[in-house]
C-alpha cells in the first residue's frame, strides 16, 4: 500500500512535467525496484504508470501544455475550460473519467483475457495501417475548418515524421546535409512548441489576458461535476470501448484519445462547441486514453506484445525478474499475474484519491500571474524539449514550432492533425510498406478479409462524410 | 478563432489575414515541393526489394502540394476578408517582446546552461514586462531553478544542458 502511493505520487511527477513520459518515468525508476520481489515491483511500476496517465491531465488542462502524448486531445477543452474558470470542474471530470476508463478496462482484463488475446493475433500490417487510415481519414471528414488546410497540416506531420533515417532501408532522407536531423523530429518538440510555446504567443498578443482566472476550487465543486457526469454514460460507454479496442490492437492510447474525442464530436448534440471548453470533450479523450493505456498491458501479459510503449519498458521489466509473458504466465506465475490485476483495482482507486484531493493545489497554479508564470513556462518547455533527447538544438526547434504554432492557430490551420501524423508516421508508413511489401505492391490487400476491408471501408466513408451528409440531407429534403 | 474583427478600436495597420494566407500556403507549397524533390531523388519507385525509401514520402509531398494550391486558390478567389488582420503592428510588438527574449535566453542557454539561463531569464521577464522589484523575481528566478535543479539532478538523475561554459560545474554534477 505504502509502495503503492509512493509510485503514484512519483508517477503524478513524471506525468506533469513534460518530457518525461511515462515511458521515461518507468525506465527511470526501473532500476530501482530490482532489489523488490516481483510482485512488489510490479505492483509500483504499474503504479507509477497509473500516475502518469492521471498526471499527464494536469498541465493539459491547465497550462495547455500535454504532458504526455495522450493528453494532446485533452487540451482541446480542458483548456478553453480552466480559462472559463472551470479548472475544478476539468480536472475532477478528467480524473474521474480515467477512473471509469481504467476500471473498465481492468475488469475486461479480468474476464475477457484469453478471447481477447487470440483476436490480437489476426493483426497485420495490412489491419494496421487500415486503423491508422481510420484515424486520419476521420480528422479530414470531421474537422470544422477547411478541410484543406487539415490535410495540409496532416501531411506536413507526416512530412516531419519522415524526416531521419528510413526505418526500413536504414538511408537518411530528408535531411539535406544536416546530420544534427538524423534523428528526426520528435513529436513532444513539436507539440510543446506548438501547444506550450504558441499559446504564450498568442496571450502576449492579446495583452496579458493569460492571468489567473480565479477558480472556486473546493469539494462542492468535485461532488456537482460527479452529479453531471452520470449524463455523459453513453459516452463513457463508447469511449471505453474504443479504448480498449485500441489497446488491446496495439493501437495505443494516443490514437484512441484522439478518435474518442472525434467520434464524441460527431455524435454530441453540442458537436460544434466542442473545442470551447465542453466537458464532453475531457471525459471522452480520457476515458478512452485510460482504457487503452490499461488494456494495453493485456496483450504484453498474454502474448508479450506490448500495446503501449511504456508497456513495452513493463515488458522489459518483466524479463528481467526472469518472467517471460505469454499464455504460460498465467499458469506458471499465477501470484503475479493476480497481483498485478489487483494492484491494478487498488491502484487506480488509489490514484483517484490522490489526485482528486490535489485538485484545489493545482487550481491554485493558475491563480498565478502571466509574468511569473509565462517565463516558468517557457523555461519547463525547454527543459522538457531537451530531455527528449538531451539535444540543444531541440530547444530551437521548440522555438520554431512556437511561431508555426502560433501562426497556425491564426488561420485555423488545425493543430491536432499535425501532432497525430507527427506521432503516427512512421508506425504508419512502416504497416503501409510492409502490406505493399506482402502484397507485391497490390492495394487490394486493404481488402482482403473481412476485418481490414471494414476499417478500410468506414475510414474511406469518414473521410468523404461531409459529401456524403450533404446528399443524405438533400436526399431527406427531396423525399419530404 | 481570429478576433481581429475588434480591429476597428483604433489600431489599423498591420499584417493582413489574406497576405498571411497567401504566404504560410506559398511556405507548404515550397515545403511539399523539397519533400516530393528529395524523395524522387531517393526513389519514388519499386525497387528490387520493394518500395525505396522514397516511396511513400514522395505521395506526402504531393498531398501537400495539392492542399496548399487548393488552399491558395480558394484565398484568392475568396475576395470579402481580405482587409482583415491577421495581427496589427501594435500587438506584434508585443508579441515580439516574447519572442525575442526568447530567442536570446535560448542562445544564452548553450552557453551557460539551462540552470543559470532560466534563473536570468524568469527574474529579467518578471522584472521588465511584470514590474516586479528585482529582489522578489531574483527570488522566484532562483526558487524555481533550484526546484529543478533537484528534481532532475539529484533525485531523477537526469543531467541537463549545463552549457559549452558550464558555470556550476562547482556543484560536482
Amino acid at each position: 500500500m505504502l509502495l503503492m502511493t509512493i509510485g503514484i505520487v512519483l508517477g503524478v511527477i513524471i506525468g506533469v512535467l513534460p518530457g518525461l513520459g511515462g515511458a521515461n518515468g518507468v525506465a527511470i525508476l526501473l532500476p530501482l525496484t530490482f532489489a523488490m520481489p516481483p510482485t512488489s515491483a510490479i505492483i509500483m511500476l504499474s503504479c507509477i504508470y497509473w500516475g502518469a496517465l492521471f498526471g499527464g491531465a494536469i498541465t493539459s488542462i491547465l497550462f495547455n501544455i500535454p504532458g504526455e502524448p495522450w493528453s494532446v486531445a485533452t487540451t482541446f477543452d480542458g483548456y478553453p475550460m480552466a480559462q472559463q474558470g472551470r479548472a475544478g470542474e476539468a480536472l475532477t471530470a478528467a480524473f474521474t473519467s480515467s477512473f471509469v476508463g481504467a476500471f473498465v478496462a481492468v475488469v475486461m482484463i479480468t474476464f475477457l483475457a484469453p478471447l481477447v488475446a487470440n483476436f490480437a493475433l489476426q493483426f497485420g500490417p495490412p489491419e494496421f495501417f487500415s486503423v491508422y487510415l481510420l484515424t486520419f481519414c476521420s480528422f479530414i471528414g470531421m474537422g470544422k475548418g477547411s478541410p484543406f488546410k487539415t490535410l495540409a497540416a496532416m501531411m506536413l506531420g507526416f512530412a516531419l515524421a519522415a524526416v531521419g533515417m528510413d526505418t526500413v532501408t536504414g538511408q537518411l532522407r530528408l535531411i539535406f546535409g544536416f546530420t544534427e536531423l538524423m534523428r528526426g523530429f520528435d513529436f513532444l518538440i513539436a507539440v510543446i512548441g506548438l501547444f506550450g510555446i504558441g499559446e504564450i504567443l498568442l496571450s502576449m498578443e492579446e495583452g496579458l489576458s493569460f492571468t489567473g482566472k480565479s477558480a472556486k476550487i473546493n469539494p462542492r465543486v468535485v461532488l456537482e461535476t460527479w452529479a453531471k457526469l452520470p449524463k455523459f454514460w453513453m459516452l463513457s460507454l463508447r469511449s471505453c470501448l474504443i479504448g480498449i479496442w485500441m489497446g488491446i490492437t496495439p493501437g495505443g492510447a494516443t490514437p484512441a484519445s484522439f478518435m474518442s474525442y472525434g467520434v464524441a464530436k460527431r455524435m454530441s448534440r453540442d458537436g460544434d462547441k466542442f473545442g470551447t471548453g465542453q466537458i464532453e470533450g475531457v471525459v471522452a479523450p480520457e476515458t478512452a486514453a485510460h482504457a487503452a493505456g490499461t488494456s494495453a498491458l493485456l496483450p504484453m501479459l498474454a502474448l508479450g506484445i506490448p500495446g503501449s510503449p511504456t508497456a513495452a519498458v513493463l515488458l522489459g521489466g518483466l524479463l528481467i525478474w526472469g518472467l517471460q509473458p505469454g499464455p504460460l504466465l498465467f499458469v506458471e506465475q499465477k501470484d503475479f499475474v493476480w497481483g498485478l490485476i489487483a494492484s491494478m483495482y487498488l491502484g487506480n482507486l488509489a490514484g483517484l484519491v490522490v489526485v482528486l484531493t490535489c485538485v484545489p493545489l493545482f487550481a491554485g497554479i493558475l491563480r498565478i500571474p502571466f509574468s511569473i508564470i509565462a517565463p516558468v513556462i517557457l523555461v519547463i518547455c525547454a527543459i522538457g524539449a531537451y530531455t527528449v533527447h538531451n539535444a540543444m538544438l531541440d530547444i530551437w526547434l521548440m522555438l520554431l514550432f512556437g511561431v508555426v504554432g502560433y501562426v497556425f492557430k491564426k488561420l485555423d490551420y488545425p493543430l491536432a492533425p499535425l501532432v497525430l501524423a507527427l506521432v503516427l508516421g512512421d508506425r504508419a508508413e512502416d504497416s503501409f510498406r510492409q502490406s505493399m511489401l506482402i502484397s507485391q505492391g497490390d492495394l487490394h490487400i486493404f481488402y482482403a478479409n473481412g476485418l481490414v476491408g471494414g476499417i478500410t471501408t468506414l475510414a474511406l466513408v469518414l473521410l468523404c462524410w461531409p459529401l456524403i451528409s450533404k446528399v443524405i440531407a438533400r436526399f431527406r429534403s427531396g423525399s419530404a | 478563432m481570429n478576433d481581429n474583427q475588434s480591429s476597428g478600436t483604433g489600431i489599423r495597420a498591420g499584417i493582413s489575414i489574406y497576405a498571411m494566407e497567401l504566404a504560410v500556403a506559398l511556405v507548404l507549397l515550397a515545403i511539399g515541393t523539397v519533400v516530393a524533390y528529395d524523395s524522387y531523388r531517393l526513389g519514388s519507385k519499386w525497387g528490387a526489394d520493394g518500395p525505396q525509401s522514397g516511396y511513400f514520402p514522395f505521395y506526402i509531398g504531393v498531398l501537400i502540394c495539392i492542399a496548399s494550391l487548393a488552399t491558395l486558390a480558394h484565398t484568392l478567389s475568396n475576395r470579402s476578408g481580405r482587409h482583415e488582420l491577421f495581427v496589427s503592428w501594435v500587438r506584434f510588438k508585443l508579441v515580439l517582446t516574447v519572442l525575442v527574449p526568447a530567442a536570446i535566453y535560448v542562445l544564452c542557454v548553450q552557453y551557460v546552461g539551462l540552470y543559470v539561463a532560466s534563473a536570468v531569464y524568469i527574474t529579467v521577464f518578471m522584472v521588465w514586462l511584470g514590474k516586479y522589484p528585482w529582489a522578489r523575481s531574483l527570488t522566484v528566478g532562483l526558487a524555481v531553478n533550484a526546484t529543478f535543479f533537484l528534481m532532475f539532478e539529484v533525485w531523477f538523475k537526469v543531467p541537463l544542458f549545463k552549457g559549452s561554459l558550464d558555470p556550476l560545474r562547482f556543484l560536482g554534477y
